[in-house]
């Protein structure tokens, strides 16, 4: 077993257990801090890859800027993991969710094993791709010139968020914002059930 | 790619470090907690309340703009590497870009999303 | 396949050595300096001049005990110290400290890892450095830690995007993201050796790098997080021993890594007279560039007052931004014409 392969192994597994447990976890910031640690191994495998940039974007975008959103909303509204989630689902339906479970990893295998991806295909280098695959500057020629149309719709999607952002945390009748999680008393034992219950 | 085996490296020998210094502070330190000591700061008073405090949800705002601000500068990063090459083509190209996001900037500003009160 | 570990484990033992002794030499500069700029002369105590200070410290902090609030969330409060002291450290993986050298044979290139991504990896681990301060705020169980902690991120994001805007200018002239490709492009063999650094053709993108690098830093007068007269210690009041030394370790990382960074975008790294005479003398170049900026750090500290929270967040919004941007689009206006 070559280094590349010991590395892929490595971080695949990372990826995979830090997805699980994002999951498997009840208190919502160490689920995000999961969430990263599946991000940074998802981040060197396209390195591995030869997508430099991807990785890069998935950790600034994803890792630096989009989760650190998620933080702020678990802090607005004071989830620490202790809310009441209510009952657990019948009998039955944990029994249908755990066939079915099983059911989809089988086909996943499955899905893996019949040609998806060739046995013979090197795991983790890709060799046979051109040379600046992935690479920043290839990304780069094509998106600012084949892709150019793509590229500034993004501009007028990122310019609906701005506005939709805008918009939504305003109360119309005051013009002033709304509090998000705002409630009675510090103690606020009412905003903890409900968002609670939500989940 | 041995490259980026050095910041693997790189990366595990710092976790080590810092470990190892735990590690050590753990056998030199005296371990003698009781519960006045382990009471939060609070100005020497006992803790009113729960730790949570209210927050203005400015925060929030300013989090979702950063996020896609965040998106337009890794958009810039590519767009200066290619740029010896297709000059002033590439130039209109994100003035449009950087036109229409200030617009959204200005936008927010106006609505008073920016002021912080 | 072993001989390239090996090498890159003496380069990572090396490059750990010098960041740490680095930091510790850091606080001792910072208690002179202000020292000297407050008439007072500053630790002198701990051996001459008082340059055992730092040794001190370390081992006063390693003997004290850790005292673990009963309110904290355990998990979180024990990862904080690490996730903000490892990014701190990474930035150093990417810079170069010298022109490539032939040691016993062998032909060692003079930084970690050449990436050419650089930058781009340099703002990736900078974009990871909020989590330490958001994780040790909310973990901490105190009403201080957490509106430290929240208000810390929230000056760190609205930084972040102008402190990557303001390299852009940079790399619009020198078309790469490579660090090394961009040291070599300030090389000049006149007898004015600084004539090709960058800081000359983007005069305001350096400022507004400095400015940025101190608020992402949380460093005066950006140091809300830590405002001493109304949040106590911001996000780490609770945490002692070893934990809080972490944490202040990872500041100074901080401020060397954005200094280190700095200098290699805009004057020159490692360049300066002799560099292809005398081997290994880059790193002295480097190191009296980096020092040169933690001087003015320190100096922006002694002189000038804390922001008010409104007033930072404005001018982070509503004058750096604006700014940043501008300055990418003249400085682009500028290569098209041919002006650079």
């Amino acid at each position: 077993m070559n280094l590349d392969t010991l590395i892929f192994i490595i971080s695949a597994v990372v990826a995979v257990f830090g997805g699980t447990m994002m999951i498997a976890q009840r208190n919502p910031v160490l689920s995000v801090m999961y969430l990263i640690l599946s991000l940074v191994a998802q981040a060197v495998l396209y390195v591995q890859l030869g997508a430099l940039f991807l990785g890069a974007i998935l950790i600034i975008v994803y890792s630096g800027a989009i989760l650190v959103l998620f933080l702020f909303v678990i802090m607005l509204l004071n989830l620490r993991g202790t809310e009441d989630l209510g009952h657990g689902s019948q009998p039955i339906s944990r029994f249908t969710k755990f066939v079915l479970s099983i059911l989809f990893v089988f086909e996943l295998i499955a899905v893996v094993k019949t040609g998806f991806i060739r046995s013979e295909s090197p795991i983790g280098m890709m060799t046979t791709v051109a040379e600046d695959f992935g690479s920043v500057k290839a990304v780069a020629t094509l998106l600012f010139t084949k892709y150019v149309y793509p590229f500034e719709l993004a501009g007028i999607l990122l310019l609906a968020a701005i506005v939709g952002a805008v918009v939504m945390t305003r109360d119309s009748q005051r013009g002033d914002s709304l509090r998000i999680g705002s409630a009675p008393d510090s103690q606020a034992p009412d905003i903890e059930q409900e968002t609670g219950g939500e989940q | 790619m041995t490259e980026y085996l050095a910041v693997l490296i790189f990366i595990f020998a710092g976790i080590g470090i810092v470990l190892f210094t735990f590690l050590l502070s753990r056998l030199l330190r005296p371990i003698n907690p009781y519960h006045e000591k382990n009471i939060n700061y609070e100005c020497a008073e006992n803790p009113i309340g729960t730790s949570w405090v209210k927050f203005n949800n400015r925060f929030y705002i300013f989090a979702l703009i950063f996020v896609i601000f965040d998106v337009e500068v890794v958009f810039l990063f590519p767009w200066a590497v290619v740029f010896g090459q297709l000059g002033l083509y590439a130039l209109v190209e994100m003035v449009i870009f950087i036109g229409i996001l200030f617009f959204g900037i200005f936008y927010a500003w106006r609505k008073g999303a920016l002021k912080w009160v | 396949m072993v001989e390239i570990i090996i090498a890159a484990g003496i380069k990572v033992i090396f490059v750990l050595a010098a960041v740490l002794t680095g930091c510790a030499y850091a606080t001792y500069m910072e208690r002179k300096v202000v020292g000297h700029l407050q008439h007072r002369i500053g630790p002198s105590y701990a051996g001459p001049y008082g340059l055992l200070q730092p040794i001190a410290d370390a081992v006063k902090l390693m003997f004290k005990e850790d005292i673990v609030p009963d309110k904290v969330e355990r998990a979180t409060f024990a990862l904080a110290p690490l996730v903000s002291f490892i990014p701190a450290l990474l930035t150093f993986a990417v810079v170069p400290f010298g022109k490539d050298n032939t040691v016993f044979g062998y032909d060692v290139k003079m930084v970690l890892s050449d990436l050419n991504i650089g930058i781009l990896f340099v703002f990736a681990i900078t974009s990871l450095g909020v989590y330490g301060i958001v994780l040790a705020g909310w973990s901490s169980g105190s009403k201080y830690s957490l509106m430290g902690g929240i208000r810390s991120s929230a000056q760190m994001i609205s930084y972040e995007v102008s402190y990557g805007l303001s390299i852009i200018g940079v790399l619009l002239i020198a078309n790469t993201l490579s660090l090394r490709e961009l040291v070599e492009q300030q090389a000049s063999d006149s007898i004015w050796f600084f004539s090709n650094w960058f800081i000359f053709k983007q005069p305001l993108g350096c400022l507004l790098y400095v400015t940025c690098a101190i608020a992402e830093t949380n460093r005066l007068p950006f140091d809300l997080p830590e405002a001493e007269s109304e949040l106590v210690a911001g996000y780490h009041t609770e945490y002692s021993s070893m934990r809080f030394a972490m944490f202040f370790i990872g500041e100074y990382a901080n401020m060397i890594a954005v200094s280190a960074v700095g200098a290699t975008l805009f004057c020159g790294g490692w360049q300066g007279p002799f560099v292809n005479e005398i081997p290994f003398i880059g790193i002295f170049w480097l190191a009296l560039k980096v020092f040169v900026f933690m001087f003015v750090y320190i100096w922006l500290r002694g002189t000038l007052p804390r922001f008010r929270y409104d007033q930072l967040m404005n001018f982070g919004w509503k004058v750096l931004l604006p700014l940043a941007l501008l300055n990418t689009m003249v400085t682009g206006l500028f290569v098209v014409m041919g002006w650079f």
